[in-house]
């Protein structure tokens, strides 16, 4: 199955300092083991630019500029047998302990 | 298919069939629906990846069984005949279905589980049940989805009568419940027991279940069915993982809790505290079964420590003779392992009675040190208990009204003014 998993920013971070795992160790195993196909970190949401289409007009807006703490900073694009799997590989990730990490599945576009 | 529910197990009964033969093969059904209703839905699950399917076609067996039985006798293997139904039903649907041609072989190839041996429980062969209970129980599911998916899917019972018990209405509970499986098909959640270091992480999730549906049944309102359920529960998790130390511990808390259940009230249905229940009306089948089962529990986990202090109880004559001490230690042990504000109330009742309500006191203090007991009308109660029995009746009583005012229980209600009456008298 493949799952995004949003690296999102958390307002309660782990309090335990100890043995907090590396970015670049996590993204080569996961890479070599097929489980990770692409990720990266994403530019802050001041960045951000929002397009719209209503009524046959394009309206193309800054941001958004969310007031809040709790955004997605980043992503990956996991292939993993089933969500078991898919919460191991997000276990070991180090915003599980800095930040959370959603994990969602594809339904596939219909028809 | 028609979504007539016939409930499995302890659930049949008021079937429509009438006179002594049909109450005889009545009683045949719920007796190998208790059995075999789990196992035809972890077996068609596993073959067809369809939950509703799997519930419908177990469902279909025990209501055609309900009709054939009266007539024809119930058969030598009541268990593999309602596999073999509820499998030729699923058949017949995926037929009609058109579903890929693997699943209808593989169905066509399961033999009734009944007919075969029990499987040794080993690392290859895992029992279907198994792997349906860990899959109801994920922590991926929200606790209430996971207790009813427990209910319907492993133990049978109708989704009105799981509605009933956890005071919602059917439609919502319907709604619940599909959307669960839906949640398990498209969240990816595999139909498995995890297997090493995820096994032990995985357990006490399934546990907490269990122990849920336990003190659903147990608190003052509560309903016995669900603690009859969470028995079953734990006797077949401790029949497929002997080995897991918790899982045995767990039937010992549960046996040794519930053989109080009968005297835990009075004539009136008022609750009656430890001290004033008729210990001869205590299951003693129920004491000397959690005690057998207790002595194969090694480990000190906490419904190891649990189940000690249910023992401690179930094995003494009066208040004043059961072992406070071993029971003040379990609390300690217990609140060093899992530690919570009930834990550490509970730690002091048990060491007021061992060394006296000075030191019951001083614990009631540590524990609400945290905040966690502010609003606890059981927390007034037990200060209310020690402080009276420091020989302060009026504050005790008073005490005793305020924890009364603050509990949901209408039966709890009334036991808590009761000993302010006594207390005033």
């Amino acid at each position: 199955m493949k799952y995004m998993m949003f690296v999102c920013s958390d307002t309660e971070p782990d309090t335990d300092p100890t043995d907090l795992p590396d970015i670049h160790k996590w993204v080569e195993e996961n890479d070599s083991r097929g489980r990770r196909l692409t990720g990266d970190a994403l530019a802050p949401t001041s960045a951000a630019t929002t397009v719209r289409v209503r009524a046959g007009e394009l309206l193309v807006s800054e941001g958004p500029f969310a007031e809040t703490t709790e955004v997605i900073v980043g992503f990956d694009l996991l292939e993993c047998a089933d969500l078991d799997e898919a919460i191991e590989v997000a276990r070991t990730h180090p915003m599980a302990r800095e930040g959370r990490l959603e994990l969602r599945p594809f339904a596939g576009l219909p028809g | 298919m028609a979504r007539t529910e016939t409930p499995a197990g302890a659930h049949v009964g008021a079937g429509r069939v009438t006179g002594a033969g049909a109450a005889v093969a009545a009683q045949a059904v719920a007796a190998a629906g208790v059995e075999a209703y789990p196992r035809i839905v972890a077996t068609l699950i596993r073959v067809t990846g369809d939950w509703a399917l799997a519930e419908d076609c177990a469902q279909e067996a025990l209501t055609v069984a309900l009709e054939r039985w009266p007539a024809d006798g119930v058969p030598d293997n009541p268990g593999g005949w309602l596999m073999t139904v509820a499998r030729n039903r699923a058949i017949d649907v995926l037929r009609r279905a058109t579903v890929e041609r693997r699943k209808l072989h593989d169905l066509a190839l399961l033999t009734p589980v009944d007919a075969q041996p029990e499987p040794e429980v080993g690392e290859d062969v895992v029992d279907d049940r198994l792997r349906l209970i860990f899959t109801c129980c994920h922590p991926a599911l929200a606790i209430e989805a996971r207790v009813a998916l427990t209910l319907r899917t492993v133990c049978g019972v109708p989704t009105a009568a799981i509605a009933r018990l956890l005071l919602v209405n059917e439609s919502t509970m319907t709604r619940r419940l599909t959307r669960a499986r839906t949640r398990i098909a498209e969240a990816g959640i595999p139909y498995r027991v995890p297997s090493g270091p995820a096994l032990t992480e995985r357990l006490p999730g399934v546990l907490a279940v269990l122990y849920l549906l336990f003190t659903r049944g147990y608190v003052a309102d509560g309903e016995p069915a669900f603690a009859d359920e969470a028995i079953r529960l734990a006797r077949l998790l401790d029949r497929l993982m002997p080995e897991q130390s918790e899982v045995a511990a767990l039937l010992a808390l549960f046996l040794l809790q519930h053989s109080r259940a009968d005297a835990r009230r009075d004539a009136a249905g008022n609750l009656l505290t430890l001290q004033r229940q008729d210990r001869g009306r205590w299951d003693r089948a129920a004491i000397a079964e959690g005690l057998a089962v207790l002595d194969r529990v090694r480990q000190d986990g906490p419904y190891a420590w649990q189940a000690r202090v249910a023992a401690c109880h179930a094995t003494a004559a009066s208040v004043e003779t059961t072992d406070w001490p071993a029971i003040a230690g379990a609390y300690d042990a217990l609140l060093g392992i899992r530690p919570s504000p009930v834990v550490a109330l509970n730690r002091a009742v048990a060491h007021g009675y061992a060394y006296g309500p000075a030191a019951g006191l001083g614990l009631l203090d540590e524990a609400r040190a945290g905040g966690g007991l502010d609003g606890n009308p059981l927390a007034v109660a037990v200060e209310a208990d020690l402080v009276a029995r420091q020989g302060d009746r009026p504050r005790a009583a008073a005490l005793f009204r305020q924890a009364a005012a603050a509990v949901d229980s209408a039966a709890e209600r009334r036991a808590l003014l009761d000993r302010a009456d006594e207390l005033t008298r």
